[in-house]
């Protein structure tokens, strides 16, 4: 009798465990599924173009190595005296200033070379245990990597790239969605 | 109307917000030691700094930089006596002489950032400005000589 007890008092206590701290099996699946959504903006060429494991940044929809030798420098800004910020401004130039003139957004800027933060040709497992890595994506939890994706200026540039730049094709508000979905069930990572 | 502040003087200039900046510098301020070279920030020939840090002029809109402090070559030393400008009078940098106010801004820059730069750091922080004359060679031994002048 003492058993048949302890039995289902275990159940009971790991019956509750997994509703409150745990995502369901669907729940998983859905954030498993809504990670497609996040690799395909993150593994898109206006982020991976500098989200890249060497040190030279990459342009252009090809994906080509920059030109003038641009190379990420000590911090991410480019090498001393050739500032990123040289040729990339706050904002993109106007229209009438023609398709090769370069883009611009607010900070623009690789990663530093310590948190290279690399999702060029990552698996989808690699690239979903990278973002949420700490060590790997400057110190950033959930709620702080939904902000980076949700509000940061040169993220939100991929949307409005200029020129001939194809801009990420999934909506933002829709990535930003798929984002969360897979952040509130705890960052699950697919099989493959 | 933006107001510019050009070689330490604040001056208004009545010209389109999307104005290139170079054009500003060039056709209204008459300041003509910086150069119009490819339009596009690909060869540096437009090269001034803005609040210290190298900009090209030639796509930057005349209304992002007002009120910010903008130095043309013009505005380095009132006599070419710049640790840069006296090392490349030294070494005679200069062949036709069109990228030089660039490349001399890129150079500024540089020592900036690094008073004691190695030959890749140089490689690296003048690879965005372009001679056609292939001054490379002495411009590289111009910045390091331009290093030793501003320790004296």
């Amino acid at each position: 009798m003492h058993n048949v007890l302890a039995v289902l008092l275990c159940l009971l206590l790991a019956a509750c465990g997994s509703s409150s701290n745990s995502p369901d099996a669907a729940q998983t699946q859905a954030a498993v599924a809504a990670f497609a959504t996040v690799q395909q903006v993150f593994q898109h060429l206006r982020c991976q173009n500098c989200h890249i494991p060497g040190d030279a940044p990459l342009q252009f929809d090809a994906g080509l190595p920059h030109q003038m030798g641009v190379v990420r420098g000590p911090a991410g800004h480019g090498a001393p005296g050739l500032p990123c910020s040289s040729c990339h401004g706050e904002a993109n130039p106007p229209e009438s200033y023609g398709p090769n003139a370069p883009p611009g957004a607010p900070h623009w800027a690789l990663p530093p070379p310590e948190k290279r933060m690399v999702t060029k040709d990552l698996s989808a497992p690699a690239l979903c245990k990278m973002i949420q890595d700490k060590q790997e994506n400057g110190g950033r939890d959930f709620a702080a990597l939904l902000k980076h994706v949700s509000e940061d200026k040169l993220v939100l540039w991929g949307w409005n790239p200029g020129g001939n730049r194809a801009p990420v094709p999934v909506p933002h508000a829709e990535f930003v969605a798929k984002f969360k979905t897979w952040s509130d069930a705890g960052g699950p990572c697919p099989a493959s | 109307m933006v107001s510019l502040n050009l070689n330490g003087k604040t001056a208004q200039f009545d010209v389109p917000d999307d104005m290139p900046l170079l054009w500003v510098i060039r056709d209204v301020a008459h300041l003509t030691g910086t150069k119009f070279g490819c339009g596009m920030a690909q060869c540096g020939a437009c090269t001034v700094h803005v609040d210290g840090s190298p900009l090209r002029a030639c796509i930057t809109p005349v209304a992002a930089v007002a009120g910010k402090a903008i130095t043309t070559i013009e505005g380095l030393s009132p006599d070419a006596s710049h640790p840069v400008q006296r090392a490349w009078a030294e070494l005679d940098v200069v062949q036709c002489g069109y990228c030089q106010s660039g490349q001399i801004m890129s150079a500024v820059a540089l020592l900036k950032a690094k008073p004691d730069p190695t030959d890749a750091d140089i490689d690296a922080a003048l690879s965005g400005n372009i001679c056609r004359c292939g001054t490379y060679q002495r411009i590289r031994a111009a910045v390091h000589r331009a290093a030793e002048l501003a320790k004296t």
